[in-house]
């Protein structure tokens, strides 16, 4: 190391290398950067020794902790789960047009309702439930097959055109253009008709006709909708796939049919009943007034192995 | 004569070869590949059989007279090419911000965010960084060895290989060819081609080292070459794949599930190791003691945080798996080494910033020495937010959240962005023989608007990714989940704004540097106030012998 030197501006003398003019000074480490890369060391040294860390032959080390992150996991769901678990099984163990009587389970259902409609509904019907075109809106008190507890509730169980599901809500209008069943002018007439019936257009007499023979006996004299054909009412300004004059030719021309699975095969009955307690309150429920006979309820059985999961399964 | 005949007639049978499988392709992505490669083989047919003299940048070159002995031209189109990729990546990178604050602008199928977001970040590390690393390289290998560039030719074969490599890649990323890695998108025979490439860099690279005519090798060669090495063998390790034909983009990895997934952010970690800091700290280590004129802090630290640095760095990649399937055991390795690597990360901070011990105030009057100093302390604050990032509970609440992209960027745009500009600055007039830059006041604008940009784009992604971890992990009194994805995404909308405004800023900033740099080539020089001049005093000035008499 030949040409050493002291830099004037610091006073520290130089290794004595050179490269294209650039020197190295002799400085030694800074005494805060080496205690600190001690401290993280000896930091490390204690965290692998408490923290699963050395691979072995068969598997790695497993820390004086006993900690793992699926353990950790486990532990804090089952504290969830033990938490809720009262509420899911008295829910589960409340026919559904019972709820409303009890106005803490009610809105424990609600509640829980609203987080399971994020994970599983919001895909289609939208963070607000508002829906879109071709998904319902579930915040007005226009229902395609009824918006009171039980039936919201079965609609839920056995979906909307769900193959497989012998329950499934099932309706199929047909394709009255596309079939041949109408003329294209019979349904341009028949377009007309509809709209007269929400007051956009004033209708024709031809239209009239057409729908009596072959709308009305679905969807009402007056447009009214029946529900047990799910058939929607046509009078208002609710529309499922649109209401201007297109959209609706093009329903009548090729009716597009949506389908919404059936969820009993996939969340458990306490979670499903909080599911329509919470479609039930979002502005549009309606009260239940038959007696349970009349309505075809089919809400699943609750068998002891479905209590106290979770529902986000 | 021969060695025309030959070399034509390589040519040819390159041209013949791409396009037989051009024409065969299995898929319209690698025909599209094939006839780039075909056209790339005309030029070289045409310019071998032309014996074409021209230079590819014309009458630019520096004047004769002034050549040295060093064999530059390599650096000089570097430059150039850093520059054309600088901006179109930048470019890319602020068409997707605004994509993803204004989701129309995604145009099916070819410039949707999937396809254009590994064409920008292709295009700042590996066009952008990789050139910058490459030309630097062969600029500061030369003069720290005292030795002309060896195998010249194969060091052009380098440039020009690594931009058909970039252009191979780019194309494929918008015809949908990707195998789906991060930061290692391109298919396999784009990594078969850059790894031919890439050895030929490390080939002339090391000989060029063994050829010096100094006696020691200079801390930056140091980890030029730990970033050629360690890069080459990333590379091959995390492409390790079969093609299902040899006619097609389609492969399969040799590893897969967990496996793989470690493989992959061994390789993405290291290329943030080895690509973004050891490459560019060997450009601090020529170029700030170069233009701050002092030497350097500590010799004795230069070798310890080298040494503890290349060690450490490599065993880090688990911690982007935290929390994954990755054994726990794992898990905590790559954490331990991450936080170990604090101090080697600050060890090239410390050594840059201490060698303005002597000359700090250059940082007032020196734009380019602020932008070493910027990027410095930027990469400073990235190398302690990497390994606090890495703790299993920080990590938590921040994995898949926007702070990552915030992190990355406050290092990509803080010091790789900031270290190239300085240095690309410092070059243009050394290499095309000025005598200074066209004008430092622009390069003042360049580092406020660049300063201002990270400033907006980093704060307002730490914003983003704390609110969007928060906003997932909050939990109601009743114990449910309060808020859908879909909300989340929404509260982020005005960040992400903010976000693309200082990508703008960025990106202006960056377009300034193109038109200096562009008018220093060109030999102008702005006439312009210099940046300081001390006010004069006469009070002060006066000398005491000539007062005049009352």
């Amino acid at each position: 190391m030949g040409n050493k030197r002291v830099d004037e501006p610091t006073g520290v003398e130089t290794v004595g290398h050179e490269w294209d003019g650039i020197e190295e000074l002799n400085n030694p480490l800074p005494r805060w950067w080496l205690w600190t890369l001690y401290a993280t060391v000896i930091w490390s040294l204690v965290y692998v020794i408490l923290y699963p860390a050395w691979p072995l032959l068969e598997k790695g080390t497993e820390g004086v902790l006993g900690w793992t992150s699926r353990g950790q996991l486990a532990d804090e769901m089952s504290a969830e789960e033990a938490r809720r678990a009262p509420i899911l099984q008295a829910i589960a163990a409340t026919p559904i047009a019972d709820l409303p009587a009890n106005a803490e389970l009610m809105q424990e259902a609600v509640a829980g309702g609203a987080a399971a409609f994020r994970v599983h509904c919001v895909q289609c019907h939208g963070a607000n439930a508002a829906g879109s075109e071709g998904y319902p809106n579930l915040t007005d008190d226009e229902w395609i097959w009824g918006g009171d507890l039980p039936t919201i509730e079965a609609t839920i169980v056995h979906g909307i055109r769900h193959p497989g599901d012998s329950a499934t809500r099932m309706s199929l209008m047909p394709a009255f253009g596309q079939m041949g069943i109408l003329t294209p002018a019979q349904v341009s007439q028949v377009t007309d008709h509809v709209l007269s019936l929400s007051g956009q257009s004033a209708g024709n007499a031809a239209g009239a006709a057409v729908y009596a023979a072959n709308c009305a006996v679905c969807h009402g004299p007056a447009g009214g909708g029946l529900r047990q054909f799910g058939a929607p009412s046509l009078n208002d300004a609710v529309w499922l796939y649109g209401g201007s004059r297109a959209a609706v030719a093009q329903q009548v021309n090729s009716a597009r049919h949506g389908v919404m699975p059936a969820w009993e095969d996939k969340l458990d009955p306490a979670t499903i009943r909080m599911l329509a307690a919470y479609v039930h309150s979002l502005g549009g429920g309606e009260a239940f007034a038959a007696p349970v006979a009349a309505t075809p309820t089919t809400a699943p059985e609750v068998t002891p192995e479905s209590e106290g999961t979770n529902g986000q399964q | 004569m021969e060695s025309l005949t030959t070399r034509a007639g390589m040519w040819f049978a390159l041209l013949v070869i791409a396009l037989v499988a051009a024409a065969l392709g299995h898929d319209f992505g690698f025909s599209a590949q094939m006839t780039i490669v075909a056209v790339a083989a005309v030029v070289g047919l045409w310019w071998t059989l032309t014996g074409s003299k021209i230079d590819a940048l014309g009458n630019w070159r520096r004047p004769v007279g002034s050549e040295t002995d060093y064999d530059d031209d390599p650096v000089r189109w570097g430059v150039i090419a850093t520059l054309f990729w600088g901006i179109a990546g930048l470019a890319a990178g602020l068409f997707i911000a605004l994509q993803l604050a204004f989701p129309q602008l995604n145009f099916e199928p070819y410039l949707n965010f999937g396809r254009v977001r590994p064409l920008h970040t292709s295009a700042v590390i590996f066009a952008f960084g990789g050139n910058a690393l490459i030309a630097s390289s062969f600029y500061v290998v030369q003069r720290t060895c005292r030795a002309r560039l060896a195998l010249p030719g194969l060091a052009r074969f380098v440039f020009w290989g690594y931009q058909l490599f970039i252009v191979l890649a780019a194309v494929g990323y918008l015809l949908g060819v990707t195998q789906s890695k991060e930061y290692a998108e391109p298919e396999w025979h784009v990594d078969w081609w850059l790894t031919i490439v890439w050895v030929a860099y490390l080939v002339v690279f090391v000989a060029t080292i063994i050829k010096r005519k100094e006696p020691h090798i200079y801390v930056a060669n140091w980890f030029y070459l730990a970033f050629i090495l360690t890069v080459a063998m990333l590379h091959v390790v995390n492409n390790l794949d079969m093609p299902v034909s040899v006619l097609g983009s389609r492969s399969y990895p040799l590893f897969g599930g967990v496996q793989g997934a470690l493989v992959q952010w061994w390789y993405g970690h290291n290329a943030v190791g080895f690509f973004l800091t050891a490459g560019f700290l060997a450009m601090m280590y020529y170029f700030v003691p170069k233009q701050a004129e002092r030497p350097i802090f500590s010799y004795r630290l230069s070798i310890i945080h080298f040494w503890s640095l290349i060690f450490l760095y490599i065993w880090a990649g688990p911690h982007h798996l935290h929390y994954t399937a990755l054994p726990d055991w794992a898990q905590t390795l790559g954490m331990v080494f991450s936080i170990m690597l604090w101090m080697p990360s600050w060890g090239g901070m410390i050594n840059g910033l201490l060698t303005l011990n002597g000359a700090w105030d250059k940082i007032r009057t020196d734009p380019i020495i602020r932008m070493m100093v910027w990027a410095l302390a930027f990469y400073g604050m990235s190398t302690f937010e990497g390994p606090m990032l890495s703790i299993k509970w920080v990590n938590s609440m921040s994995h898949y959240t926007d702070w990552t992209i915030g992190h990355v960027h406050s290092g990509a745009l803080g010091w790789n962005g900031m270290i190239t500009f300085a240095v690309l600055y410092y070059l243009a007039p050394r290499l095309w023989g000025r005598e200074r830059l066209y004008s430092l006041r622009m390069v003042n604008w360049h580092f406020w608007l660049a300063t201002i940009g990270i400033v907006f784009y980093a704060a307002s992604l730490w914003v983003a990714g704390m609110m969007q971890g928060y906003m997932w992990r909050e939990y109601g009194a009743d114990g449910y989940l309060v808020n859908s994805f879909a909300e989340t995404v929404a509260a982020m909308w005005p960040m992400y704004v903010a976000r693309a405004f200082g990508g703008l800023l960025y990106l202006a900033g960056a377009i300034i540097m193109v038109v200096n740099i562009w008018l220093t080539i060109a030999g102008k020089q702005r006439d312009e106030k210099p940046l300081t001049s001390p006010a004069y005093n006469p009070a002060a000035d006066r000398p005491l012998v000539s007062q005049p008499a009352a």
